[in-house]
Formats: structure tokens, C-alpha cells, sequence
């Protein structure tokens, strides 16, 4: 169970005008300005739950899931996750939670992807029979097979987006943070990862929370939706609402734009 | 704890992959050794009397410097921790149930034991045959040797901890190459890197031992040459201790402190 209620925060950002003396003028004192990131971001999401947060750039979606993981202090606002704050008990929190950034990578760069897995399970200290198990589990459902044994270098956006959900998911995490994890990757490798996240869901239960910009992921994956725009919730419903405020099929770029202009963000 | 041996392990077996490095590396400190022992032997032909450390004791102080160079050199950062907190990204650390303190430790300690054992057993084979007093001697008793391996524990504790106070003021600090660079300088000169401390005036010499420069190389390799007695020893190794705890409990602190205020912006 996550439950968020009136989170804030602000992002403080220094500024100045170009130019030589500006410079010199900000070296006396600065000016900074003040970025509201999330304003008053209530929602509570049920164990079990696929749920697809969406918004354009900006909306402080990735703030959210920095936020819920404890890698970010709001400024004002209560958070539990399972009964933990995220951020005041961060180990016993990041234990059993999985979280995968499709835009940067969690696992060792140089070495085999099995040595990270393997190091991995030494870090959240699975018990060797739930780690084989899970471990076999993983590799069948996502074809990893022969990649274990490549560094992490040397694989394609497709197969280390594989590798980085397994990653996610050894120490068997009853929630899972995706952040874009379709992002860059070809027709076969998005339904593949849809597939094993709905197939997980399904075995495990677990709590799937996913930011996205394409919506053929939310239309396939998510039994409800959230839509932010400017640090605020302005909508939650399940996809076939959405659908109904797009007017047409939600996977074009026009309906999204325009689902986006009617919210006036 | 086993975490961290993990840690330990995986960057140990990183660090073993540069070989071309270590045999560049290698070659280097068999030039450089010989010719500081060139250099120092002119001056003490010269006035063998004025010489603060015995040439027997010089060479073996040299000999094993080149050997365990990589494991206390200033200049063997981490660049990997450098970058992760100076973009930020170290938050995604946290994202696992480690200390980040703990895992910075561990994977500096086996950063340089993996680099220093690539390149330390031929120079320290070459240099124990080459003849007195220009050649590596054994300490004069196993009571010295074995203070020497324990003072070398100490020494590479005091260098990592050093670095991760340095990592630990990257929060604070736009870019950390300054300090590093002053840092690098200040090792050269009051560590002994450069000239051991024995050869530096009055007045500077003292000062340089009480700093935590003067409780890296000079402590294990001075021990080992016999320029620091047996009954000098456990005061100095009582000085390594202190800065262990000292340099360990600010960088510490500073991490906690700015690892709460560290805001990853974008994404």
C-alpha cells in the first residue's frame, strides 16, 4: 500500500542574466528562483495495483518516484510505503522495493551481468534456494540465457533493459518503480516487457508503479491511470476515462497532445 | 559485512584486468628508483656523515616505495565515487540497502591492493638483489617486520580515509579538482613522497609528522629501513589511529550531511 498525502516540493534553482558583469554581481549575492516541482500530490495505490502515472516533461513525475523510493526529501507532505517512510527508513524501505530507470543503468558496466546479479544478492542478502529460484524464474521468462554471461557494456538497449528488470526483481520486491522502461526500445523488446511485467503482477502481486510517455504501455499494462501536470494531480481514473477524454485512439501523438491542451498543461 | 566483502571483491577483480598498465607501471619505477638512488648516492659520497637516514636504509626506503606505490599514492583516486557525487547521481546509491560510507571503503581499499599486487613482486625481487648498500635489506628483526605490515594496514586505512573525506567535501563543492590537486601537492611534500621526512629542516619535519600526510608511506616504509625505531613505533602508529578516526568520522558526517540536502535534478 502507498499512500501519499500533500507532498510538496520545491526545487531551488540559481539564476543570473549572461554577461561578464553579472557574473561578478552574482559572486556578492545570488538570486535564486523557486521551481515548485509537486503541489499538495495526494493518491494511495492498493497492493497489487499496475499503476500508469503520465504527464508531459516537467510534471514531476520522476520527483514522485524520487520521492516514494526515499532518494528525495519532500519539503512538506506524509508518505508511507507498506507502513515505512521512504526517506527516514531508507535501508529497511529500499529492501524490499525494486526500481528501474530505463535512462540509466543499475547494473556494473564491466563486468558480466551474472557478477552484478550475484553481488546483488549479497546487498539485499537473499537466502541462496529463494535466489535460484528466483533467478531461474527470471531468466526463463525474460530470455536471458547466454547474456548473463556478457558485460553490461556490451549489450543492446533491449537485452540490458531485460537485465536491468531482472536486476530489480532478484531480491523478490513486493513494489516495483518503473521510470520509462520501454523508453528507446523496438516494437519486440516493448511487448516482451510488457508481457513479463503483467506476468508478474500476476504471479508475485506485486505493486507496479509506471511513468511513461507512450501510451500503447498504459493501455496495456495499467487498471488505473494518474495524470500530472505542473506539480498536480488532475486526474484519476482507469484507461477507458482517458480514452474517453482523448475522444479517439490514445495511442496517436495528436490524441496525448491533445489530452495534454485540455488540461491546459 | 558481507556486502562489503562483495564489494571488495568485485572491484578487486575490476582492478586486475589493467595489465598493459601495471607493465608500463612497472618499468617506471624501476627507472625511477634507480635513478633517485643515483641521486641520493652523489650527495652521500660526498658527506656520508650528514646524511639523517644510513644510504642501506635510503635504498630500501626507496625500493619499497616504487613497490607500493599504487597503494598509498595520493594521486590513485576514485574517479567512479568523484563523478557519482559531483552529477549527483550518488542518490541512486541509496536506492540499495548499503552504507555508502562502508562500500566507498571497500572498494578504495581494493582498488589499490589490486593495483599494487600487480606490480610489486618483481621490483621487490630485483631490488633485494642488487648489492648494499644500493639494494631492498630485511628489517633487522622479525619484531620489525611484522610492526611494518601492521603500520602498512594503518597507512592504506589513512589514505582511504583521507580520499573519502575528499569525496564527502564534493558535496559541498562545485569541483573537487582543487582540492585534489592541493592535496596530491601537500602528500608529495609532507608525506615523504618527494624527500623522505628525515631530510627535511628542523621545524618542518616536525610539523610534517604530526599532519596526516606524515601518516601514510613515511610510517611503514621508515619502520621497515629501521629510521623509526622500535621504540618509536607505537607512538607513531597511535598518530596513524588517531587520523583514521579523525579523517573517518568527518568524512562520515559531512556524507550524511550531504547526502540529505543532495537534490538530483532532471531525469
Amino acid at each position: 500500500m502507498i499512500e501519499m498525502q500533500g507532498i510538496c516540493k520545491t526545487y531551488r534553482v540559481r539564476r543570473r542574466e549572461a554577461g561578464l558583469g553579472n557574473a561578478f554581481k552574482s559572486l556578492l549575492s545570488r538570486e535564486y528562483t523557486e521551481i515548485p516541482a509537486l503541489r499538495d500530490m495526494t493518491f494511495t495505490v492498493p497492493d497489487g495495483q499496475i499503476l500508469g502515472y503520465i504527464g508531459p516533461n516537467g510534471a514531476g513525475k520522476s520527483t514522485t518516484i524520487k520521492i516514494l523510493s526515499g532518494i528525495l526529501r519532500p519539503d512538506s507532505g506524509a508518505c508511507t510505503v507498506d507502513g515505512l517512510v521512504p526517506w527516514e527508513n531508507r535501508k529497511a524501505h529500499v529492501a524490499r522495493l525494486g526500481v528501474v530507470f530505463g535512462q540509466r543503468s543499475q547494473l556494473w558496466w564491466d563486468v558480466p551481468v551474472m557478477e552484478s546479479f550475484d553481488l546483488l544478492r549479497d546487498i539485499y542478502r537473499v537466502p541462496a534456494p529463494v535466489y535460484r529460484e528466483n533467478l531461474n524464474r527470471l531468466t526463463a521468462l525474460l530470455d536471458l540465457g547466454d547474456l548473463l554471461k556478457t558485460p553490461a557494456r556490451m549489450l543492446s538497449l533491449g537485452q540490458r533493459m531485460r537485465c536491468e528488470i531482472a536486476a530489480a526483481l532478484l531480491h523478490g520486491p513486493k513494489v516495483l518503480f518503473l521510470d520509462e522502461p520501454t523508453i528507446g526500445l523496438d516494437a519486440v523488446s516493448k511487448l516482451k516487457v510488457r508481457e513479463f511485467i503483467l506476468e508478474q503482477n500476476r504471479l508475485c502481486g506485486t505493486t507496479v508503479l509506471l511513468t511513461t510517455h507512450d501510451m500503447q504501455d498504459i493501455d496495456a499494462l495499467c487498471s488505473r491511470v494518474l495524470l500530472i501536470g505542473k506539480g498536480r494531480l488532475l486526474l484519476d481514473g482507469d484507461t477507458a476515462q482517458i480514452r474517453a477524454m482523448a475522444g479517439e485512439d490514445l495511442s496517436t501523438e495528436e490524441a496525448v497532445a491533445d489530452l495534454y491542451r485540455c488540461f491546459g498543461i | 559485512m558481507k556486502k562489503y566483502w562483495s564489494f571488495f571483491k568485485m572491484r578487486l577483480m575490476a582492478g586486475l584486468q589493467y595489465r598493459a598498465a601495471a607493465m608500463a607501471g612497472m618499468s617506471t619505477q624501476f627507472v625511477w628508483g634507480a635513478m633517485e638512488i643515483l641521486l641520493y648516492r652523489a650527495f652521500w659520497a660526498e658527506h656520508p656523515g650528514q646524511f639523517p637516514m644510513g644510504m642501506e636504509a635510503l635504498s630500501s626506503y626507496i625500493w619499497l616505495q616504487q613497490a607500493f606505490l599504487t597503494l598509498f599514492a595520493m594521486w590513485n583516486w576514485e574517479h567512479d565515487i568523484l563523478r557519482s557525487v559531483k552529477e549527483g547521481t550518488v542518490a541512486y546509491e541509496l536506492l540499495r540497502p548499503t552504507d555508502i560510507y562502508s562500500m566507498w571503503m571497500a572498494r578504495s581499499v581494493a582498488n589499490r591492493l589490486a593495483r599494487a599486487s600487480l606490480r610489486m613482486v618483481p621490483v621487490l625481487v630485483v631490488a633485494s638483489f642488487i648489492p648494499a648498500p644500493y639494494g631492498l635489506r630485511l628489517p633487522a628483526s622479525p619484531a620489525a617486520f611484522a610492526l611494518f605490515l601492521l603500520a602498512s594496514v594503518l597507512m592504506v586505512l589513512v589514505v582511504c580515509s583521507y580520499h573519502l573525506l575528499v569525496y564527502a567535501l564534493t558535496f559541498y563543492l562545485t569541483d573537487p579538482n582543487g582540492l585534489m590537486v592541493l592535496s596530491v601537492a601537500a602528500a608529495d611534500l609532507l608525506g615523504g613522497a618527494i624527500v623522505p621526512l628525515p631530510f627535511l629542516p628542523d621545524g618542518l619535519r616536525q610539523f610534517a609528522q604530526l599532519t596526516p600526510f606524515g601518516s601514510m608511506q613515511n610510517v611503514p616504509l621508515r619502520i621497515f629501513s629501521g629510521s623509526i625505531s622500535l621504540a618509536q613505533a607505537p607512538s607513531v602508529m597511535g598518530l596513524q589511529v588517531f587520523w583514521i578516526i579523525t579523517l573517518l568520522s568527518a568524512g562520515y558526517l559531512l556524507t550524511k550531511k550531504g547526502l540529505r540536502r543532495a537534490v538530483i535534478l532532471g531525469g
